[in-house]
């Protein structure tokens, strides 16, 4: 669906100063695959969408979106495919159905057909009672759902979506996602996304592509990504006189790494926690060590960015131009 | 596997393989006039400011220069205000934009496969939709005060003031995109050309009886032909050579407007 070779972005920004905002990624997306693109402001998600989507053309390097290349075809492109980006695509001073109908048009339909079709989603999207309503009057989670909408008319093959859920509250983002999965299975749709919510990337996505600097850095399944590059963490609390006999133990543990001990707990990552606590707790039991309390941290992608680049991707939100 | 159990939808029609650019000046156009139409109240208002204007400034006119022009001032002044209308629609329309362009709906409609060119034409053309209202309002309120209506002169002057409009209206898209990061700066540019061009057009008082260097300097400003034009059309003098140039000007604004809109446009996105 998609396949990029060392595409690659510069931003002029002054006669002397250049933003590498896209440093030769190379992407292929299967056919019906969820992707995610993380990472933190700047890093060259949002540019890269705009090249996929032809807003922008690269500096070098290729792209084929839906069997046409952005830079030859563009045309073509923009025909099989459906894009949100971060802004709101409905104008604010038209009403709900009127812009959704008119995107219809604009992909081929006649009026009536895309009537239809504008009503199909606002009722499927649970916008039906604010059809007549004009944008401007909408929350911020209903326009996004009317974003959504309109990314939706042609039902395309593969849908973009720049940070679909950033400002929305908890429930709205679980609102909206609820919507883009049953929207994702009815259509068969691939759909790429960038987000800097970790746990989004976390949960909604079957692969995350972590971008840092214009780069690809990782990419593979959450669990994946976490089970290698981070691991679970294990921590049992035990009397300190016990310390060096639950620390051997710890040390068989497969995987077993970062040992720590802070206080009464005696922590360390392994590769699979939930198989390895079972192990040590026996062993101490064994052992005759009371066991006071046990738990296992499953990494986050935040745990699996500063394994990579040593900076948390919490504190890297604000660092770094935003290369729009 | 889950999604087996859903229902697929079936997808609509794809879009046409050859985009056809008059359909998508009508898309594009059909849109912008939505909201207009959805808001009556705002069309019946700026459909009487032009009688606003004739009615107060009018009778000045005809006071000041009544000597000059006896009870033609209402021939020589409707087209003024035709073309003034115009030129006020026009070099306005690119703060819409602006605001589309803050909100992200420019930007959707860039991924679309609408033709780069219809997103200005539609946009310029849908100002002229209130401008004919508007110009059959002031027609039909003036011919009782004396003014002389030839059907086909007002028709081609109208086409004539269409296609300047595009032109303007396409250089007001323009700066509205140059200057989306200090929006302020838009009024501010507009309001810099707008004055002198529409002094120096004679189109409120006549050149004529001004100073020899604004004559000169009306000569470089193309809504001086315009204006010109409008008044031989409005007069029914439809072959007259001051047409000919009003069209060279309007054709070439609305050439210079497009190439520097469109480029302007294809640039924005980086």
């Amino acid at each position: 669906m998609i396949s990029t070779r060392e595409l690659t972005k510069d931003f002029a920004v002054s006669r002397t100063e250049t933003v590498h905002a896209v440093r030769g990624i190379s992407l292929t997306v299967e056919p019906g695959e969820l992707v995610a693109v993380l990472g933190p402001n700047g890093a060259g998600k949002t540019t890269t969408l705009r090249m996929l989507t032809t807003l922008i053309a690269p500096t070098a390097g290729t792209a084929e979106v839906a069997g046409y290349d952005v830079v030859a075809r563009p045309d073509q492109v923009r025909r099989q495919i459906g894009y949100v980006g971060q802004g709101n695509g409905a104008g604010h001073s038209q009403r709900v159905a009127d812009e959704l109908a008119g995107q219809g048009v604009i992909y081929g339909l006649d009026r009536r057909a895309a009537k239809l079709r504008a009503e199909e989603l606002l009722e499927s999207l649970e916008l039906k009672d604010l059809a007549r309503r004009k944008v401007s009057e909408l929350s911020g989670g209903q326009r996004r759902r009317l974003d959504v909408a309109m990314g939706l008319v042609h039902a395309p093959k593969l849908l973009f979506l720049d940070e679909p859920s950033t400002g929305l509250d908890p429930q709205n983002r679980a609102n909206l996602w609820d919507h883009i999965l049953r929207m994702r299975a009815q259509y068969e749709m691939t759909i790429v996304l960038t987000t800097h919510y970790l746990d989004e990337a976390d949960s909604m996505a079957e692969r995350v592509v972590v971008v840092d600097h214009g780069q690809v850095i990782a990419d593979d399944t959450a669990d994946a990504l976490k089970a290698e590059l981070a691991g679970d963490r294990l921590a049992l609390t035990v009397a300190p006189s016990n310390h060096s006999a639950v620390r051997r133990l710890a040390e068989q543990l497969p995987g077993a790494r970062d040992l720590a001990i802070e206080g009464d707990e005696i922590s360390v990552r392994v590769t699979n926690g939930p198989a390895a606590l079972p192990v040590l707790i026996g062993g101490a039991q064994r052992l005759g060590v009371p066991v006071a309390a046990a738990q296992v941290h499953r990494p986050t992608l935040d745990d699996v960015f500063l394994t990579l680049t040593g900076r948390s991707l919490r504190e890297t939100g604000t660092n770094g131009k935003a290369a729009a | 596997m889950t999604t087996l159990t859903i229902p697929t939808v079936s997808r609509p029609a794809a879009s046409p393989a050859q985009r056809n650019l008059l359909r998508d000046i009508r898309i594009v156009m059909t849109r912008e006039l939505k909201p207009v139409l959805r808001d009556p109240f705002s069309l019946l208002f700026g459909m009487i400011q032009p009688l606003v204007f004739l009615g107060l400034f009018g009778p000045l006119l005809r006071g000041s220069m009544g000597a000059a022009f006896g009870d033609g001032v209402w021939q020589w002044f409707v087209p003024s205000i035709l073309v003034m209308t115009t030129l006020f629609g026009t070099s306005t329309t690119g703060a819409n934009l602006l605001s589309e362009f803050q909100t992200g709906a420019h930007e959707r409609m860039m991924v679309t496969p609408l033709s780069r060119s219809s997103l200005l034409i539609g946009r310029a053309l849908k100002e002229m939709v209130p401008l004919f209202g508007q110009a059959l309002i002031v027609i039909a309120v003036m011919t009782p005060f004396g003014f002389d209506l030839h059907v086909d002169g007002a028709v081609i002057g109208l086409a004539l003031l269409a296609v300047f409009g595009i032109g303007l209206g396409a250089f007001s898209y323009a700066l509205a995109i140059a200057v989306r990061k200090q929006d302020w700066l838009f009024w501010v540019v507009q309001q810099t050309f707008l004055f002198p061009l529409m002094i120096l057009s004679g189109m409120l008082l006549p050149l004529e009886t001004g100073p020899g260097w604004m004559q000169v300097a009306s000569k470089f400003n193309p809504l001086a032909y315009l204006v010109d034009a409008e008044r031989a059309l409005f007069a029914g003098d439809v072959s007259s050579t001051a047409v000919l140039w009003g069209w060279l000007a309007a054709l070439i604004t609305a050439a210079a407007g497009l190439t520097v809109g469109i480029r302007t446009m294809l640039r924005s996105a980086a």
